[in-house]
């Protein structure tokens, strides 16, 4: 079948705008990838507890794409919730090295940001980012749900915004 | 980890009370008592020895712009920021944490801590006498003073504890079936629930558990717990025996030294010390010869030092 742009009718062409989107193949994985953020069941601490809730039926992750898996070949996003101790670290970024590409990691708290109120233990590294790159940083103590959700949006907004303009804006 | 009752229970409240037993008249230059007093306590509490007089040098300037127009909150308001200072000065006392100190700083450090601790302890002594002898004097002088000072007075004619019969039971009960010095200290917990404590000889230690668990007055078949506590100058670690029939609980502790500090292990006689021992192991470094499997139970294998104790150095730097 001939298929000539030049021969479609203004009414025709008018009728394909209104019912047909245009993009780069890059907008169309990001917006594929952005839509289907697995992330990884990881819960370190009572962070995991309000990422629990926000998965429940009540907030609701599922509706945003987001589906917990349970094993790091399956999964695109690692939500770092809690604190990570020096013992844990290394299992995190042997999780993280399990993980296919493309991957992102949002920290989620106070501890994974920054080490949190363990500061100064002598047990807690000082923020996941010093073993993983980071695309996210939740603030609270803990995030609340809604916060967990806002931070999954600024993180799918990213993956957008990369394959729109091509800018590198997540931590890869 | 941490041991909840207080070493020295019978310390405190007397070491607080003794300045107000050495002043029996309060109505004269009331503000300038209470403010000595108050400072003279927080010093006691905090036990350091050194002397401050600029403490009550400069309060009555501090306390007249804040209260012009109340004079008749003065008596209450430079007691409550009489403490302030002393606060501060103790939290500049101890040294700057992070700094990494020789071996002659850690053992000036340790010497100082003893010696703060037996002066502390002549103090209390001292206070004790004083307050006997104000208690002859008359009721007057308590009367006048303010709660510490009233429970100070009556501290001497306390009723004998109702758990002094099983103190001096299983006291008795060492110093027979041990060792005549097993025993080191023995005296009641009042401030947890009057419960019979005893410091026990380090080399007697094995017998007098197995004591506990086997002989017929004391069937201890259950350790509640097993803590471990570094004092600086020496290492303790501290035992709960309970018999599950009567009910009596026990609070032993055994002492040993802070180098290489050992403590035999009583896993083989009561099998719940075994995860106890590990984490006293892990975090304070006292081994227990005996123990079936003495290695690190809570930080990772390879790491090095033991956190929990009072000179560990951590390895990375803060934030």
């Amino acid at each position: 079948m001939e298929f000539d742009l030049a021969n479609v009718s203004p009414e025709d062409r008018k009728e394909v705008e209104r019912n047909v989107f245009f993009g780069t193949i890059d907008q169309l994985k990001g917006w594929a990838r952005s839509n289907s953020l697995w992330p990884l069941t990881f819960g370190l601490a009572c962070c995991a507890i309000e990422m629990m809730a926000a998965g429940g039926a009540h907030y609701d992750l599922d509706r945003f794409g987001v589906l917990f898996r349970t094993s790091p070949r399956q999964a695109d996003v690692m939500i770092v919730s809690g604190t990570v101790t020096k013992k844990m670290g290394p299992l995190l970024k042997r999780l993280y090295d399990q993980m296919p590409e493309p991957k992102w990691v949002i920290a989620m708290g106070s501890c994974a940001t920054a080490g949190g109120p363990y500061v100064k233990s002598y047990s807690v590294i000082k923020g996941v980012d010093q073993i993983v790159p980071v695309d996210v940083y939740i603030p609270g103590c803990p995030p609340n749900p809604a916060a967990l959700i806002y931070g999954i949006n600024k993180l799918q907004e990213k993956i957008r915004y990369e394959a729109k303009t091509g800018k590198q804006v997540t931590s890869r | 980890m941490s041991e909840n009752d207080n070493r020295e229970p019978e310390g405190q409240p007397e070491a607080s009370s003794s300045p107000v037993a050495s002043e029996p008249t309060v109505e004269p230059a009331q503000v300038e008592s209470a403010q000595t007093e108050t400072a003279q306590q927080e010093k006691a509490q905090t036990e350091t020895a050194q002397p401050e007089p600029a403490t009550t040098d400069t309060q009555p300037a501090a306390a007249v712009p804040s209260e012009p127009e109340a004079p008749a909150a003065q008596t209450e308001a430079p007691a409550t920021q009489a403490e302030a200072p002393a606060a501060q000065e103790e939290a500049a006392a101890p040294p700057p944490a992070r700094r990494v100190e020789t071996d002659e700083e850690k053992a000036a450090r340790r010497k100082a801590a003893l010696e703060a601790r037996e002066a502390a302890k002549a103090a209390a002594a001292q206070a004790a006498a004083q307050a006997a002898q104000a208690g002859t004097d008359g009721r007057a002088a308590a009367k006048a003073g303010d709660g510490e000072s009233s429970e100070g007075e009556e501290a001497p004619p306390k009723p004998p504890s109702p758990k002094q019969p099983l103190l001096d039971k299983v006291t008795r009960l060492l110093r027979e079936l041990v060792a005549e010095d097993a025993v080191e200290e023995a005296y009641i917990n009042e401030a947890n629930d009057h419960l019979p404590t005893l410091v026990v000889k380090n080399e007697r230690w094995l017998q007098a558990a197995s004591l506990f668990r086997n002989h017929t007055d004391l069937q201890c078949s259950y350790l509640r717990n097993v803590s471990g506590v570094d004092y600086e100058t020496y290492m303790e670690v501290v035992y709960y025996p309970l018999n599950m029939d009567s009910r009596e609980c026990y609070c032993v502790k055994v002492r040993a030294d802070r180098e290489l500090p050992s403590v035999g292990s009583v896993t083989p006689i009561w099998e719940t010390a075994n995860w106890n021992e590990r984490e006293i192991y892990d975090l304070l470094g006292i081994d227990f010869p005996g123990h079936p499997d003495l290695k690190r139970i809570m930080m990772p294998d390879d790491w090095v030092g033991h956190p929990l104790r009072k000179d560990y150095v951590p390895l990375d730097p803060e934030v």
